[in-house]
């Protein structure tokens, strides 16, 4: 099964500095397991902007739809055999420890 | 006879179909249906045909038959067909013991209890897929309208699927984190039906449940200690309410009508527990209350010490209080008192009405009546269930008749 993996900031990160997961090693490990299909880290939200088209007119607006204190700064797209798989995977990524993750599967596109 | 055999076999074999049916098609819905109406097919014919040699068997093949009915009418893949008409009638039967071979209930009670389902889903399913209980008789104990259930039962099953929850039995450390989530739902099902107010058929699920999960494993310590504990409270079911249906405290109670044959088998299944978890202590104090003769002959220094224990591994409020409670019996009112004051100290007991009975009877054991009176009125109007309110009051009116009545 594929899911999306959103990394996101917590307003409640854990606060054990002690054994946080490396990410790199995170993604060398994952990437061999054929489990991570790409991933990536995002710009902050500043850098966002934000498209809609409404009665035919393009509407253009800067940074993110909705101003929260929790964002989205990461995803990454796994391919895994079922949720316990994929939560496996999430939790032993730093933003585990840092932030959150939410596990998001494909629906894939109506026919 | 036959109506008793469909009963039986409702309690053994019926999860058995559903998850075998699950497994082989992956569709919840048609597992259950299927299984619910080969119970239905064998109440019609059973009467007349007689009960067959082996009534599992014969409800695994008509729900086989039914379900294979639906999929070719669906025209779905081939391999579920074809796995479905490898399905004998002696996988309805208990499976073989090894390394191996896991029960499909096992899968099923796990998926059910996943924690990626919200905990009242986890109840539901559990209870509607587990026990076949009927989802208007699921709705009553969760609170909620038929159709409310009925969505939130269809909510979760796709949710199941959509979300990716597997239909397995997790291994190594992932077991050991994944149990007490299950065992979880199991002791809070058997609560609600426990409770004051509750249904009593959910408490007997409950036991049902937990004997089957230490059935299927028996090497899990902190399984055996869950059957033990929820064996011994149920024991005290005929027992805790007076021929007026008042409520009555372990101390009152008959001990004559105690289930001895629950207590029997929770003695077997605590002399098992070879480690110390939330629910081994428990089931200990559970047995310390079972086993004493008389409400005199009760080891409350056992009992203090296991809820210390209780309070180190698990630490709560109400445990806290229970702590007080416990040490008040066994060591004098005075070291409750400074317990109970322990307990408080963190305001998770604030407005908690057993916390003010608490200190109501320790105030009656040092002699002060009418203080306790007025402090167990206190209690009683704080509590939200009937039963418990009348129980407080006659406390209060034991100890002072003339002010009991007026109020």
């Amino acid at each position: 099964m594929k899911y999306m993996m959103f990394v996101c900031t917590d307003s409640e990160p854990d606060t054990d500095p002690t054994d946080v997961p490396d990410i790199h090693k995170w993604v060398a490990e994952n990437d061999a397991r054929g489990r991570r299909l790409h991933g990536d880290a995002l710009a902050p939200t500043t850098a966002a902007t934000t498209v809609r088209v409404r009665d035919g007119e393009l509407l253009v607006s800067e940074g993110p739809f909705a101003e929260t204190t929790e964002v989205i700064v990461g995803f990454d797209l796994l391919d895994c055999a079922d949720l316990d798989e994929a939560i496996e995977v999430a939790r032993a990524h730093p933003m585990a420890r840092h932030g959150r993750l939410e596990l998001r599967p494909f629906a894939g596109l109506p026919d | 006879m036959a109506a008793h055999a469909v009963a039986a076999a409702s309690v053994d074999v019926y999860p058995r179909i559903v998850a075998t049916l699950i497994r082989v098609t992956g569709d919840w819905a048609l597992a259950e249906d299927c299984a619910q109406e080969a119970l239905t097919v064998a109440l019609e014919r059973w009467p007349a045909d007689g009960v067959p040699a082996n009534p599992g068997g014969w409800l695994m093949t008509v729900a086989r038959n039914r379900a294979v009915d639906v999929l070719r009418r669906a025209t779905v893949e081939r391999r579920k067909l074809h796995d479905l008409a490898l399905l004998t009638p002696a996988d309805a039967s208990e499976p073989q013991v090894g390394p191996d071979v896991v029960d499909d209930r096992l899968r099923l009670i796990f998926t059910c209890c996943h924690p990626a389902l919200a905990m009242e889903a986890r109840v539901a399913l559990t209870l509607r897929t587990i026990c076949a209980v009927p989802t208007s008789d699921i709705a009553r104990l969760l609170l909620v309208s038929e159709s409310t259930m009925t969505r939130r039962l269809t909510r979760a099953r796709t949710r199941i699927a959509q979300a990716g929850i597997p239909y397995r039995v997790p291994s190594g450390p992932a077991l050991t984190e994944r149990l007490p989530g299950v065992l979880a739902v199991v002791y809070l099902l058997f609560t609600r039906g426990y409770a004051a107010d509750g249904e009593p058929a959910f408490a007997d699920e409950a036991v049902r449940l937990a004997r089957l999960l230490d059935r299927l494993m028996p090497e899990q310590s902190e399984v055996a200690a869950l059957l033990a504990l929820v064996l011994f409270q149920h024991s005290r079911r005929h027992a805790r309410r007076d021929a007026e249906g008042r409520l009555l405290t372990l101390d009152r109670q008959d001990r004559d009508r105690w289930d001895h044959a629950a207590i029997v088998e929770g003695r077997a299944a605590l002399d098992r527990v070879r480690h110390d978890g939330v629910y081994a202590w428990q089931a200990r104090i559970a047995a310390c209350h079972a086993t004493a003769a008389d409400a005199g002959a009760t080891d409350w220094p056992a009992i203090a010490r296991a809820y210390d224990a209780l309070n180190d591994l698990q630490p709560s409020p109400v445990i806290a209080l229970n702590r007080a409670v416990a040490h008040g019996y066994a060591f004098g009112p005075a070291v409750g008192f400074a317990l109970l004051d322990v307990a408080r100290a963190g305001d998770g007991l604030n407005g908690n009405p057993l916390a003010v009975a608490v200190e109501a009877d320790l105030v009656a054991r040092q002699g002060d009546r009418r203080r306790a009176a007025a402090l167990f009125r206190e209690a009683a109007a704080m509590v939200g269930s009937a039963v418990e309110r009348r129980a407080l009051l006659d406390r209060a009116a034991e100890l002072a008749p003339d002010r009991g009545r007026a109020g």
